[in-house]
């Protein structure tokens, strides 16, 4: 037996914007994040990068749009614990076949972005905080310049404090750079931070609307 | 991905977790540092005979008296106890085959021996002066049978150095001494160098005498126990052996040559029989290595599989940043080929090691072949690859959703 856990959802995301994805757990959010982020083909329907349709290519196809056009901000970091905050962010671009000399400076530059001072780029990512992690995942993210930024629950393992320092960083990212942001979560007040929240429960999209009162931290802007 | 991106991967990954990827090289070494140790220890053997029975004569061909063959009943008495062989059959291969270059005829039998008490019981080879040259014998002291003491039937003897040893004393000078062959008086003019090798038929345990001293005072009679021929050169060994035959069985007047009341045997043939047997002895000892070689490959694969479970999580980020199967089957096929390329690299150094310490402190020949480096080199790389593939197959394979999510 089939059970469906997304139907009838049909949306858009523009170039440019910063999304939240919002719905309690086993409403079809993950499988909806799958798909976004191409891990994973819907078994009927279409999704659209770009004017690319996504649903019928082959596995190394989905490692190639992955590769080049997205970068993920997992939960739970996800880094390489023994190897340096550097090599972390480098690694994408070692299976994009980026020459050496230029992947240094890419990685640098990522990791300006994300506001990780130049005093942890030496260090072995095991001994950095949560928060200082969480930033060496979205340095890694745009180490490849890609279309979209998924962020899945990105502030889930942190305190409300380094949970805003990371919402911060996107909300930069997106004002400054213009980034394609879609932020995965089941928080209101994380979602609030984003231009826009999807809703959605039992595998159905129940709301769509600009977010009114947005959450701005702006110590930076 | 790049080759040396990929073992700069291999080498942050099995620097990660040395201790566990010494005890898995570990394995590996002690599998073909046995091989290496295990064949260089049998191809050493294999030349230390060989060169024992080059040692014995130069394109040597022996003639021993066999019992006729008749059909119908098989009658066989042991080898050397039939009496066919003559001095005259000698005589007419040295007149009548042309590649024969010297002809040594001998009639040994063991007898008692005493000298000032001493006695021992040794191989009295009554022979002529050719047989040094046919046989490799060379003279340490004093000389061997002259022509003379053959034609006048002097009872004089040739000793070797370990019947030296066993009669007079280490270090003696035994010239000019008396002995007692069979009770009947001989005198010492003579005594071999020592050509090594103990036990049986050792060439240094033996006395010499006149061949014509031998069949009259000790075995009474005319015959000859074997005929010892060398050839001109070793390429006309076989020719050499022909003719002999077609000579002898004219001569014993044999039409069937399946019937003859001879055997030759050359000298090639001791070689080729000799090496088959250590041939086999090697393989054998490559083989019992070689089972230790597949428990190393085993806990290749064992300590790849944990390693996958292990780093379920990080092949699920690598995928979700763009790695494809193809990336991930490589890295972890080079990492079970480069710990076992490693092992191959220190067992081969490991039974280097071994064969030079049996060869120092054992005494026994060993030579490392580069054959079988190469050949221990490849059999690791083939057990890396084969012993990797399952489990980077199974990591390629992990679904990144999940594979993300393994706690």
């Amino acid at each position: 037996m089939e059970t469906a856990a997304l139907k009838g959802a049909s949306f858009k995301i523009n170039d440019g914007e910063f999304v939240a994805i919002m719905g309690p757990s086993g409403s079809g959010k993950s499988t909806l994040m799958h798909i976004i982020g191409c891990l994973d083909t819907p078994t009927s329907g279409e999704y659209f990068f770009g004017d690319q349709s996504v649903a019928k290519l082959s596995d190394d196809e989905l490692a190639d749009i992955r590769m080049q056009k997205i970068g993920f901000v997992f939960q739970a970091y996800n880094l390489l614990s023994r190897a340096t905050v550097l090599r972390n962010v480098i690694l994408p671009l070692v299976y994009a076949d980026i020459p050496k000399e230029q992947r240094e400076k890419q990685a640098k530059e990522s990791l300006r972005s994300a506001a990780l001072p130049e005093e942890f780029w030496q260090h072995r990512s095991n001994q950095l905080s949560g928060g200082m992690m969480q930033r060496v995942a979205i340095a890694r993210a745009l180490v490849n310049n890609p279309a979209l930024i998924l962020a899945d629950e990105p502030t889930g393992n942190l305190d409300t404090k380094t949970g805003e320092m990371v919402l911060e960083t996107f909300q930069r990212l997106h004002m400054e750079q213009g980034r394609t942001i879609v932020l995965i979560t089941h928080e209101p007040y994380v979602a609030e931070h984003a231009q826009r929240i999807i809703h959605v429960r039992d595998g159905n999209i129940v709301d769509d609307s600009q977010v009114k009162n947005r959450r701005m931290i702006s110590n930076h802007i | 991905m790049k080759i040396q991106d990929l073992l700069q991967e291999t080498y942050f990954a099995l620097s990660a977790n040395k201790a566990r990827s010494g005890l898995t090289i570990l394995g590996i070494v002690i599998g073909i540092g046995s091989v290496i140790a295990m064949v260089s220890i049998g191809q050493g053997a294999q030349g230390s005979i060989q060169a024992s029975i080059q040692s014995i004569g130069s394109n040597l061909i022996l003639i021993m008296p066999g019992a006729q063959r008749t059909a119908g009943v098989q009658v066989s008495a042991g080898r050397g106890s039939a009496q066919t062989l003559m001095q005259a059959d000698a005589d007419a291969i040295q007149k009548e085959v042309t590649l024969a270059k010297a002809v040594a005829p001998e009639n040994s039998r063991r007898y008692q021996i005493t000298a000032k008490g001493k006695n021992t019981n040794t191989q009295v080879v009554g022979t002529v002066p050719a047989y040094p040259s046919v046989r490799n014998i060379q003279i340490d002291m004093g000389s061997f049978i002259s022509d003379q003491n053959i034609k006048s039937l002097s009872k004089v003897a040739v000793i070797g150095p370990a019947t030296r040893d066993d009669l007079f004393g280490v270090d003696v000078n035994p010239i000019g001494q008396p002995i007692r062959i069979n009770k009947i008086d001989f005198k010492v003019i003579g005594m071999t160098k020592s050509k090594g090798g103990t036990g049986f038929g050792s060439q240094d345990d033996v006395v010499f005498i006149p061949l014509s001293a031998a069949q009259r005072f000790l075995a009474g009679d005319a015959y000859v126990t074997t005929i010892s021929v060398s050839a001109v050169d070793q390429n006309s060994m076989a020719a050499t052996q022909q003719q002999i035959t077609n000579l002898l069985l004219r001569r014993h007047n044999i039409l069937n040559p399946l019937m003859a009341d001879f055997q030759i045997m050359n000298q090639q043939d001791i070689v080729q029989t000799a090496s088959s047997i250590t041939n086999t002895m090697t393989m054998l000892l490559a083989a019992i290595a070689g089972i230790s070689l597949i428990v190393g490959g085993i806990g290749i694969m064992n300590m790849m599989l944990t390693t996958v479970t292990e780093r379920t999580r990080e092949i699920g980020l690598r995928k979700s940043i763009g790695a494809k199967k193809r990336d991930i089957t490589k890295q972890f096929l080079v990492e079970s080929v480069m710990l076992t390329f490693l092992g191959g690299v220190i067992g081969v150094a490991l039974g280097w090691a071994v064969s030079v310490g049996v060869t120092q402190f054992a005494g026994i020949a060993t030579s490392i072949s580069l054959q079988s480096v190469l050949l221990a080199f490849g059999v690791s790389a083939a057990i890396g690859i084969v012993f990797g593939y399952y489990p980077a197959r199974r990591a390629a394979g992990l679904n990144p959703i999940e594979a993300l999510r393994y706690e």
